[in-house]
């Protein structure tokens, strides 16, 4: 899923100064599951909005509301009845930043996003998520026992542990697993460890952003 | 001969390769290179000018080692994967060997994270291997590449790192043996200290026969102070360091201490130099340049050939 986290309340503060009345909306879908935008969030940063600018003596007025998706048009369609002279002066969307963008091409009121949108990962345990995937467009994790060098190693790395692997972990930080060094476990675990043997060959990143902001279209679901 | 280099000379005619090492300056000066340079001439076969070595924005590798052909010495042209892509590298490489470069040292490069500019976007358009590929694709085949033909073939002595310390340790010869099969030529080891695991590394790699493919250069950098040891020991990842050497400075008198770290070189030198396999070292006497000479007379390796 896309994992984002939520803007620091200062800097939502700084946005939002000089509005009066926003539109608060959350998403049900990925920012759901990784507790940052679904209808429990918007109901605390609504709260947290309200409280502060209260203190300030400037309170702000503060709609809140959850669409199924801010990823697809028939889902950002609802919002039309609301914004419909309302006097909101803006949106503050708290989807990964499709949703703000979704908003913004199909209203024509200011949009703001109330998070970060972080990586393509998944969660390790409660309350921890990781990188796991970068969306290349051309996979190839079966050549390193289902593990990404791309997305998990520091330098991107195809052919084996720069010199900096120690103890398992990454020379940019402790934190960090050095992917190369659990690749090399799989394999060995896998029996297949002659399969990192060869020259890995230079990769075509043209099916990554390097080849211009993608699309894909199946004929087949159009209608 | 595949390149004519100096440094390939040295090999191809038996003799023991001294190699040294440049860190252009943080600014534009060239009497810093000048100084620097001067404590080198003569006493090495050619010489490695780092590429913005842990991520800090310093003069151009290529313009250093320009400098370096002007003044009538051999530079060994290190480049990182970190702040180029092949479209860059490519030309860079063309660049520099049409100004007389003819020793490149393709390397991963630190991450950015260490460096003055962690806030910057790196590229890892390729690896370190896959760049060894390309050099020899442009020296062998005469072809960019994207296949295209080149007007003017780099005819460059290919070099490559290798780190006996890293982890997995079983997985290290494994990337020396990729590495060859990449087409290097020769190879500048990390800095050595544990000199056990060292051997052990070397035998695994002389057994496999893989010191009968490429000229391995034992990397030794001087402890200059206790203070450096410690460092080195607890805040490079990928070095090792034993206790051992951290107690012999600290029993020495602080003003003693350099001294004890010329004397420890010169052991190691001599130590890897009864190795099998071991084809010359890389000396990397960082921000200590002037001691050179001292260690390399003290190591028996002066004068150097003359090679033609």
């Amino acid at each position: 899923m896309v994992v984002a986290e939520r803007k620091p309340i200062e800097e939502i503060l700084a946005m939002v100064a000089d509005f009066k009345k926003v539109l608060l909306v959350g998403c049900k879908g990925c920012v759901t599951v990784c507790c940052a935008g679904g209808t429990k969030e918007v109901g605390i940063l609504g709260s947290a909005l309200r409280i502060a600018r209260k203190k300030q003596g400037n309170p702000l007025e503060v709609v809140e509301h959850t669409l199924e998706r801010q990823c697809d048009p028939e889902y950002v369609d609802q919002l039309a009845p609301m914004l419909k002279e309302n006097g909101f002066d803006a949106v503050l969307s708290m989807a990964c930043s499709v949703g703000p963008q979704f908003i913004a091409k199909r209203y024509p009121i200011p949009v703001y996003p109330m998070l970060n949108t972080t990586f393509i990962g998944g969660a390790l345990e409660h309350g921890v998520w990781a990188e796991f995937c970068q969306s290349c467009g051309n996979c190839l994790i079966h050549n390193f026992g289902g593990l990404c060098p791309i997305a998990r190693c520091s330098k991107s790395l195809m052919n084996g542990p720069c010199g900096g692997s120690a103890n398992k972990k990454c020379e940019v930080s402790p934190e960090i697993d050095c992917i190369w060094h659990l690749i090399y476990d799989r394999m060995v675990e896998l029996g297949q460890l002659e399969k990192l043997r060869p020259v890995f060959p230079i990769k075509d990143w043209s099916t990554s952003r390097d080849g211009g902001p993608r699309k894909i279209v199946r004929e087949d679901l159009k209608l | 001969m595949k390149a004519g280099s100096n440094l390939e000379k040295i090999f191809t005619q038996g003799h023991f390769a001294v190699t040294g090492e440049l860190g252009p300056p943080r600014g534009a000066s060239v009497e810093v290179i000048e100084k620097k340079a001067s404590h080198l001439r003569g006493v090495v076969d050619s010489i490695n000018v780092t590429d913005n070595q842990t991520s800090v924005v310093r003069m151009s590798s290529v313009a250093v080692c320009k400098l370096l052909v002007d003044m009538g010495l051999e530079p060994n042209l290190q480049m990182v994967c970190r702040d180029r892509n092949r479209i860059a590298m490519q030309s860079d490489l063309l660049g520099a060997y049409a100004l007389g470069i003819r020793n490149v040292l393709c390397l991963s490069g630190d991450h950015n994270r260490f460096g003055d500019h962690p806030q910057a976007k790196n590229v890892f358009d390729v690896d370190s291997m896959q760049l060894i590929t390309i050099v020899k694709k442009l020296r062998d085949e005469g072809k960019m590449l994207s296949g295209q033909e080149l007007e003017g073939v780099p005819k460059f002595f290919i070099g490559a790192a290798a780190n006996p310390f890293g982890d997995p340790f079983e997985f290290r010869v494994t990337r020396l043996a990729k590495k060859i099969d990449a087409g290097v030529d020769f190879i500048q080891t990390q800095c050595i200290y544990n000199m056990e695991k060292f051997r052990k590394y070397m035998h695994i790699a002389h057994e496999e026969g893989l010191t009968e493919k490429c000229y391995i250069m034992a990397g030794i950098t001087p402890l200059k102070s206790v203070g450096m040891a410690r460092y080195m020991a607890n805040f490079v990842p990928g070095l090792d360091v034993p206790d051992y050497y951290i107690e012999r400075l600290k029993g020495v008198d602080k003003k003693k201490q350099a001294d004890e770290g010329i004397k420890i070189a010169v052991e190691q030198i001599q130590e890897v130099r009864e190795i099998p396999g071991v084809k010359g070292i890389h000396l990397m006497a960082i921000e200590w340049e002037h001691k050179v000479p001292e260690i390399l007379e003290a190591a028996g390796l002066l004068p150097r050939p003359s090679v033609n």
